[in-house]
């Protein structure tokens, strides 16, 4: 089988001493900042950036996809212990983690969480390597029109799964579209929206557009809501769960995992999407549901399994096709341009080391994150009671650190205060940054492929619609903007994002 | 805020929206726009600069009808202090030089904190900066000054 061949090639790559200790760096950053609350997978990523440009690209990328779903273990444990979501994706794990703990089930909870994540991310990664190529496969077949569609698909699906206002959520990414488009148009030379700075000459590095919205902007906010948090941890006892406990969780975690990893696939999905989905399901089918928010433990199988599942399968679309479908594979699409990787489906065929190692490294890190997390929670306990007022300093130390290093300049400082200003008034008014981010990195890609569609069609708009993948994708597109825009149904998403 | 702004936060994201695209369009205009079929560097800018002022203005006329949430209240204080601290580290890093900077960052936004106290934020700042100087400057071989060219170094 040519799989097992490729599978073997990722994994000789993965086990390499070096890209062993970057996943292991990967996976524990990840944990540890998914254990501090105020600071996200996508601010780290962007803090981390600058320092992985000397690093080889395989290793930098498999160090960034750990702090990814590393995260996710992090955000959990803090959820379980303390009721204190470090990520967006464990909020519902909190609900019944939380009361296990206090009930003194604080170990099973956390066990169930450690072991339905690592099923979750073995089973996503084998989907990887069996749905990757073919999608990859089908992609090389795509001429700039479908690339367009696709992306105008993408970029609606991310909105129509986001929560809050349909129309600032279009508006957001239409500016990150027309952000990224700041810079020397690659066609013509000249310099566009650069007010004739030459620092702006290669256009706003997206690292500063993602510090500053995500970093400071975050921070700034979190401000306002600074708590007297006095975080008291019982004593962890009973890590392994009984055999009737594992019998109870199976279910919910593979229902958990089937949902998580088809919610990543899609623009906009990824870990807390999938995570809020499984919990909303599981209590309705559950035979335990009267227990649900009392510390059933199929409440913390489900959503831990799903959030796990949906962090990895949102690699899928990254990886063959080039486009991200949250921050995070945004991030990850900006790294490889820089690194000389054009993100894209002939990424698999190039530089088959490179993505099978990927896949490889990620089940590599979710056994380590099983193996080390468990017998280290003492640690990540004594980091929760990192106080944030001394924390965030510390942040905006990295953050302005890492935007300098980028060119040695303090014109990107600049820049990040300014988005992180600019985060802070969009969080204000609920207009939300991540569909701005991927506006962003998409904007330049997006105008390359409408231009092209365009040459080749002789200015014909029809070459969209005429040829038959590109007009299912616009189809699609039309279909999911105008099933939000239906009031009925507006309505039961409402419902949906509030439960 | 007067009384027939029915929706505050699609009000100003619909200002915000429609000061973008006009001045995506207005700017645009300098450029060579082109045709479909030979896109100019203003083509797609002007297109979406239209179609944001266009999503500015729905949301303006939506803020007049339709009733929203108001506005949380803006943390004036902190957003200056934050803002101010990472503006001030940019400006003095190659004059004072790291170690300077990062004490003042940490010091000016850390005031933004409720518990702030001068003492034990700064013994954070000195042990950060130690910290970066170590790992960053001498670690990672990174080109910025400990002490800048103020201290005619």
């Amino acid at each position: 089988m040519e799989i097992l061949h490729f599978l073997a090639l990722g994994f000789d790559t993965a086990l390499s001493v070096n890209n062993l200790f970057y996943c292991l760096v990967g996976v524990f950053l990840g944990t540890a900042i998914g254990v501090l609350p105020g600071l996200g997978p996508v601010a780290t990523i962007a803090m981390l950036l600058p320092a992985t440009f000397s690093l080889p690209p395989i290793s930098s990328l498999i160090m960034l996809a750990g702090i990814y779903y590393g995260a996710q273990y992090g955000g959990s444990t803090t959820a379980i212990l303390v009721n204190l979501p470090g990520e967006s994706s464990s909020v519902v794990t909190a609900i019944d983690g939380y009361q296990m703990a206090r009930q003194g089930h604080a170990g099973k909870a956390l066990a169930t969480a450690a072991l339905g994540s690592f099923f979750a991310g073995s089973v996503a990664t084998v989907l990887l390597a069996l749905f990757a190529p073919p999608l990859a496969e089908l992609a090389l077949k795509f001429g700039p029109a479908e690339y367009f569609s696709l992306m105008v698909l993408g970029l609606v699906a991310s909105v129509v799964l986001a929560h809050g206002s349909l129309l600032r959520a279009i508006g957001m990414i239409i500016l990150g579209l027309l952000l990224g488009i700041v810079g020397t148009d690659v066609n013509s030379g000249t310099p566009r929206y650069t007010f004739d700075l030459p620092q702006l000459a290669d256009g706003i590095n997206f690292v500063v557009v993602a510090m500053g919205m995500f970093g400071l902007g975050e921070i700034i906010a979190n401000l306002e809501h600074e708590e007297t948090r006095t975080v008291t941890v019982k004593k962890i006892q009973g890590l392994l769960p009984s055999k009737d406990d594992l019998k109870r969780i199976v279910a919910p975690v593979l229902r958990g995992t089937t949902l998580g990893s088809m919610l990543g696939i899609l623009p906009g999905g990824g870990a807390m999407l999938s995570s809020f989905a499984a919990y909303s399901i599981e209590k309705k089918i559950s035979k335990n549901s009267a227990n649900f928010g009392k510390g059933a433990i199929e409440g913390v199988a489900a959503p831990e399994s799903a959030n796990n599942a949906g962090a990895q399968t949102s690699f899928i679309p990254m990886l063959t096709l080039g486009i991200p479908s949250n921050p995070v594979m945004a991030l990850m699409i900006g790294a490889m341009i820089i690194q000389g990787i054009q993100p894209g489906p002939a990424v698999m065929t190039e530089q088959p080391a490179l993505f099978w190692g990927i896949i490889a490294s990620m089940w590599i890190g979710n056994f380590f994150l099983v193996v080390l997390n468990l017998p280290m929670i003492g640690l990540w306990v004594r980091m929760i009671m990192v106080p944030y007022h001394f924390l965030f300093p510390g942040i905006l130390v990295f953050c302005s650190i890492g935007v300098f290093s980028l060119n040695n300049s303090e014109f990107d400082v600049f820049m990040m205060a300014l988005f992180g200003l600019f985060g802070y008034i969009c969080s204000k008014l609920e207009m939300e940054a991540a569909p701005m981010l991927l506006g962003f990195i998409i904007g330049p890609m997006m105008e390359e492929y409408l231009r092209r569609a365009l040459l080749l069609s002789r200015s014909d708009p029809m070459v969209f619609l005429q040829r038959p993948i590109s007009a299912t994708m616009l189809i699609l597109s039309a279909l999911a903007l105008a099933v939000v825009l239906l009031p009925s149904l507006r309505k039961k998403r409402e419902e949906a994002f509030e439960e | 805020m007067p009384s027939f702004i029915r929706n505050p936060q699609d009000f100003w994201s619909g200002v915000i929206f429609l000061i973008f695209g006009l001045a995506a369009v207005i700017i645009g205009n300098d450029y060579a726009m082109g045709s479909a079929g030979r896109m100019g560097p203003a083509y797609f800018p002007t297109a979406l600069g239209s179609l944001l002022a266009l999503i500015g203005a729905v949301s303006l006329v939506r803020s007049f009808i339709r009733h929203g949430e108001p506005i949380g209240k803006f943390a004036i204080k902190n957003l200056l202090l934050v803002t101010a601290a990472v503006v001030l580290f940019g400006l003095l890093m190659r004059g004072a030089g790291l170690l300077i900077a990062i004490i003042v960052l940490v010091m000016l936004s850390g005031y933004a904190s409720i518990k702030f106290k001068v003492l034990p934020f700064l013994a954070v700042a000195v042990g950060m900066a130690v910290f970066c100087i170590l790992v960053f400057v001498i670690g990672l071989g990174l080109p910025m000054p400990i002490l800048g060219s103020w201290f005619g170094l």
